[in-house]
């Protein structure tokens, strides 16, 4: 295979300057290193967010069922109805998916009875399509408009993701050194700052 | 609308009696969401213009939370779906 992405890796330049706009969207250079960051980054997330459904059934585009007459439990994940009421256990799954009344737990189990099966669908196909139009290899990415939309969405999904693990506060970068070099989550401070780079020049090049 | 009769007791949350006191969204204060994305996720959901937009942000980073919008519940309910779509924290309530 030939082509400008797969002869021309781009210079550390480009590789480092994260979004610029196009005509209705944004593009960028990831080098392979990059593109194997985000795309594992992206794809726990995806993971984490469609298998770990309280109350059973995968968490898909809501549509009719492939092989005959559907089941009460497909017909609730038809219309995007489960079962479930509870804030997840798993903080980071909590982060996502939010309770929406802050003091009124009967309100915020019926408000994710009938929402939160249409949130993991959304947050689950942004993740997809950074999958879809990022390389494995790394090289050239051009996102249209919902694209690019929806690579925010996936980026900062997995910021949060990382705030929870990391006990990001306010005063983070203050605690930040306390970190030793051979400290697990070092790595991942480097990360959590570099998606924040890139998340804000992609903002800038759609604003 | 109709003012209940003395005799008949009313739960106090009873919304549609006090169409004047309305629901709103509160987006809170997050270490982790960048400003800049804030103020972009309060133009692209709320159509609101960049100033506005700029001043609610700083709100939130400032105040800990803001009310971002208001009226009826079925419509705050709408949006905070959407902002927790983009890793916002919304909740809803209301202001009475």
């Amino acid at each position: 295979m030939t082509g400008e992405d797969g002869s021309d890796q781009g210079s550390l330049e480009e590789l480092m300057a994260g979004f610029r706009a196009t005509s209705g969207g944004a593009t960028a250079r990831f080098g392979a290193a990059q593109a194997t960051i985000i795309r594992d980054l992206v794809g726990q997330i995806a993971d984490l967010i469609s298998e770990d459904v309280p109350g059973g059934g995968a968490v898909g585009e809501p549509g009719w069922p492939e092989n005959g007459p559907a089941a009460p439990d497909d017909l609730a994940a038809m219309i995007g109805l489960t079962d479930n009421t509870k804030l997840p256990d798993d903080p980071v799954l909590a982060r996502l998916l939010p309770d929406a009344y802050s003091d009124d737990p009967e309100a915020s189990g019926e408000f994710r009875r009938y929402t939160e099966q249409g949130l993991r669908s959304g947050k689950v196909a942004a993740a997809r399509t950074v999958l879809a139009t990022l390389p494995a290899g790394g090289g050239r990415v051009r996102l249209s408009g919902p694209e690019a939309q929806a690579w925010l969405r996936a980026l900062n999904d997995v910021r949060l993701a990382l705030g929870v693990r990391l006990e990001v506060t306010d005063d983070f970068d203050d605690r930040v050194e306390e970190i030793e070099p051979d400290d697990p989550r070092a790595a991942y401070v480097d990360v959590y700052h570099w998606l924040a780079f890139l998340q804000e020049t992609l903002v800038r090049a759609l604003s | 609308m109709s003012v209940a009769p003395a005799e008949v007791e009313r739960p106090e949350t009873d919304e549609k009696a006090v169409p004047d006191s309305p629901w709103v969204t509160i987006v809170w204060n997050d270490p982790v969401n960048l400003m800049s994305y804030v103020t972009y996720v309060f133009q692209t959901v709320f159509g609101y213009a960049k100033p506005k937009a700029e001043k609610l942000m700083l709100d939130v980073h400032h105040k800990g939370k803001a009310v971002v919008s208001s009226g009826a519940r079925e419509a705050m309910e709408r949006d905070a779906e959407t902002l927790h779509g983009y890793g916002l924290w919304a909740t809803i309530s209301h202001d009475s």
